[in-house]
């Protein structure tokens, strides 16, 4: 695998490929760091799929930061189609090509036809930008909430994943010449097709252990006391077991994080908690269920545990 | 000698991917030798690494991932593959002290059944179900419940034929439309092309219509057990039309039957959803059932634009305020809840009981399911944006 200019190389084993992601702040487990550095090494799409919030985006982000490769993020939504995800044709350029070529007296429909539908009028969206060589080396591409979007783009991604090549029925075939480090997240609002999920690796992501968000609050929130940041963990994972419609991930657990840290708090108590308790759930049922003593208790049993570990 | 050790490694993932296959994880064979090039890649360095290196190829799914777990622990507990895991598993092996861990079952179970042969139950003998006009109409307005064996098995042959067409819903998605208000501009350049740009026929396009996916909640408990086997063929008959339809069927628990009703004939499909249910024909737990699906399903299923279908008598063992709160919930997040009742085949039926009482405010039909007749109207309602159904409200006020 040569490549043109000097893009920075890949990681070349796995305890690379963690410590890559470490650099910039993003501490993961072994597991992870197996896949991303198997889809990196041969050359295969990831897909994630997870809780919101628990980082599957970020990954995405932290690879391009760290590989010093483009981004290019498609988000998905429903409806969405061809002309917002591949290409587009500028209409309104060949539109004023046509009335120069009939100002000029050109007739020649043919030759009309092939002027107009080349590349200068081709708008690239973010699926065909991936494609094209970079001197960075190949783009990473993230194709954000797959989920969201419907099942008639997912059979389309077939092409663009397996073979990494789009058509445009206009011009032709247009083939990367270095395939792009494709990372997909879904919130599996939905199944997202076998046929699909088998041009990848796949990666559940899921909350992580209590040790590990430590150090992510540590890393995220450098100026967070000793003490608090402990009890903020053992808070949200004390929470997690609760019978909650939607847990806190640990996008959350960092919000809060810095919540509590604006708000000048050395320790964690119940009225605090509960003044904050918006910023960890997202449900009014969720936040009526923790209301009525419940935190209190979490707290306390935070508490306790703190002093047992003493 | 490498060729050989690669050779053996082939052999082991050949045969690790079998048993993950009999396990019910689908591994396809490109799977093996993408496996084989991945460990490559990542080389065999400790066993973590190879473990999560295995798991990245053949698990493609969460629900996988214990499974895959299982066969993982028993297939690399020692070297020499399946046949010295197969001889564990004899009866005269020791017994593991402890409770084995959920899926393991499942996984040793699947591994020995690859062993001995499938049984196989005789295909059924079809019914002639040809009738007169008169036995047509008779079947039409007859209780499920009432049914001999024979007119069940007509009864079945007609359900087959009950085509759900498309209630439609407008998707985000534009297509070319006659009548459509968005101009395609793309369609519109290649059309005045045709004229070398003299003139510009305007091309339009409207927005694309689809079937919504229907979820169907099935209560299996003791008090509908005369009406569920036929719901069953209803549902696989369905699910068999369009693509979109999930199935969960409920007693005391939830269980999801959806890709066991995927089966093309019916009786083979229905006798996978009897076996994967543990509470056929107990006692009913609405509520707790509802939360389970809830908090489990909802959001993964309910997307698009869904239709519910809940199929229950309502007669709850212990209704409290948690059915009302967990059926507003269900309600909130689907496009239409429609609750199918057997129980309204009564003339002198009246909403009575705490549960149906509880539930009636929250669903936007009440509609009665107890023969043909009543399924094919359903049919109707499902295709038609609404279709007779009237208010289901009218019903706490007749047995206020």
């Amino acid at each position: 695998m040569k490549q043109p200019a000097t893009p920075r190389p890949l990681p070349a084993t796995i305890d690379a490929t963690v410590d890559l992601l470490a650099q910039a702040d993003y501490l993961t487990d072994r597991s992870l760091g197996t896949v991303l550095f198997l889809a990196l090494k041969m050359a295969r799409p990831l897909f994630l799929e997870g809780e919101a919030g628990v980082g599957k985006t970020e990954i995405a982000k932290v690879l391009s930061a760290t590989l010093g490769r483009r981004l290019i993020r498609l988000q998905c939504y429903e409806g969405l189609d061809v002309a917002a995800a591949v290409y587009e044709w500028n209409y309104a350029a060949q539109m004023i090509a046509i009335r120069v070529a009939e100002a000029e007296g050109t007739h020649d429909r043919e030759r009309l036809e092939h002027d107009v539908f080349s590349e200068r009028f081709l708008i690239k969206r973010p699926l065909l930008q991936a494609l094209e060589p970079d001197p960075a080396g190949a783009p990473v591409l993230l194709i954000d909430e797959l989920d969201r979007a419907d099942e008639a783009f997912e059979a389309f991604l077939l092409e663009v994943l397996a073979d990494f090549q789009v058509t445009i029925p206009e011009l032709g075939t247009v083939k990367a010449v270095h395939p792009p480090i494709v990372v997909i997240t879904s919130n599996r609002t939905r199944e997202i097709h076998d046929a699909l999920k088998r041009r990848c690796l796949y990666h559940w992501v899921g909350y992580p252990s209590a040790e590990r968000e430590l150090n992510i609050v540590r890393t995220k929130v450098p100026g967070i006391g000793k003490e608090l940041s402990e009890q903020i963990v053992l808070f949200v994972q004390a929470l997690r077991k609760e019978d909650l419609f939607k847990a806190p991930g640990v996008a959350e657990t960092l919000d809060w994080a810095s919540a509590l840290a604006e708000l000048d708090t050395a320790t964690l108590d119940p009225s605090t908690v509960s003044d904050t308790l918006g910023v960890l759930l997202k449900y009014q049922d969720d936040i009526a269920r923790l209301e009525g003593g419940r935190a209190k208790e979490l707290v306390a049993g935070v508490r306790a545990q703190m002093k047992a570990a003493e | 000698m490498p060729r050989q050790e690669g050779g053996q490694l082939a052999d082991n993932l050949v045969h690790f991917a079998r048993a993950l296959r009999a396990a019910g994880i689908p591994v396809g064979p490109g799977a093996v030798i993408d496996a084989l090039s991945a460990v490559r890649a990542a080389g065999i360095g400790t066993r973590e690494d190879f473990y999560w290196t295995l798991h990245a190829v053949f698990v493609k799914r969460h629900e996988h991932s214990i499974l895959f777990d299982q066969a993982f622990r028993i297939f690399f507990r020692r070297r020499g593959g399946i046949d010295k895991l197969l001889a564990a598993m004899l009866p005269q092996a020791p017994v593991p002290e402890e409770k084995p861990p959920p899926g393991a079952q499942r996984v040793a179970q699947a591994l020995l059944a690859s062993r001995g042969e499938m049984e196989r139950k005789p295909p059924e003998l079809e019914t002639d179900a040809r009738l007169t006009v008169s036995d047509r109409e008779v079947l039409q307005k007859k209780d499920f419940a009432q049914m001999t064996a024979d007119e069940i098995a007509a009864a079945r042959a007609a359900i087959k034929r009950l085509v759900l067409s498309l209630d439609e819903v407008k998707t985000r998605r534009l297509a070319p439309h006659r009548h459509g208000h968005i101009v395609d501009i793309r369609r519109t350049l290649r059309a005045s092309l045709k004229a070398g740009g003299a003139v510009i026929d305007l091309k339009y396009l409207g927005p694309r219509v689809k079937a919504p996916p229907v979820v169907a909640l099935l209560d299996i408990s003791g008090s509908m057990s005369q009406y569920t086997r036929l719901f069953l063929h209803f549902l696989h008959a369905v699910t068999d039309a369009r693509k979109r339809v999930h199935t969960f069927l409920f007693g005391t628990r939830l269980t999801n039957v959806t890709r066991a009703l995927k089966a093309k004939d019916p009786d083979e499909s229905l006798a996978t959803v009897a076996a994967s249910v543990p509470d056929w024909s107990g006692g009913t737990r609405i509520a707790s059932s509802l939360r389970a699906f809830n908090k489990l399903w909802a959001r993964r299923v309910l997307t698009q634009g869904a239709i519910v279908l809940l199929i229950t008598d309502g007669l709850e063992r212990d209704p409290d305020e948690r059915l009302a709160f967990e059926i507003d919930r269900l309600h909130r997040s689907c496009r239409r809840l429609i609750w199918l009742n057997p129980l309204l085949r009564f003339s002198g039926f009246e909403a009575k009981a705490k549960g149906i009482r509880a539930m009636v405010p929250h669903v936007d039909q009440l509609r009665p399911i107890h023969n043909l007749q009543s399924m094919a109207e359903l049919v109707r309602a499902l295709s038609a944006s609404g279709g007779p159904c009237g208010n289901p409200k009218a019903w706490l006020e007749k047995a206020a």
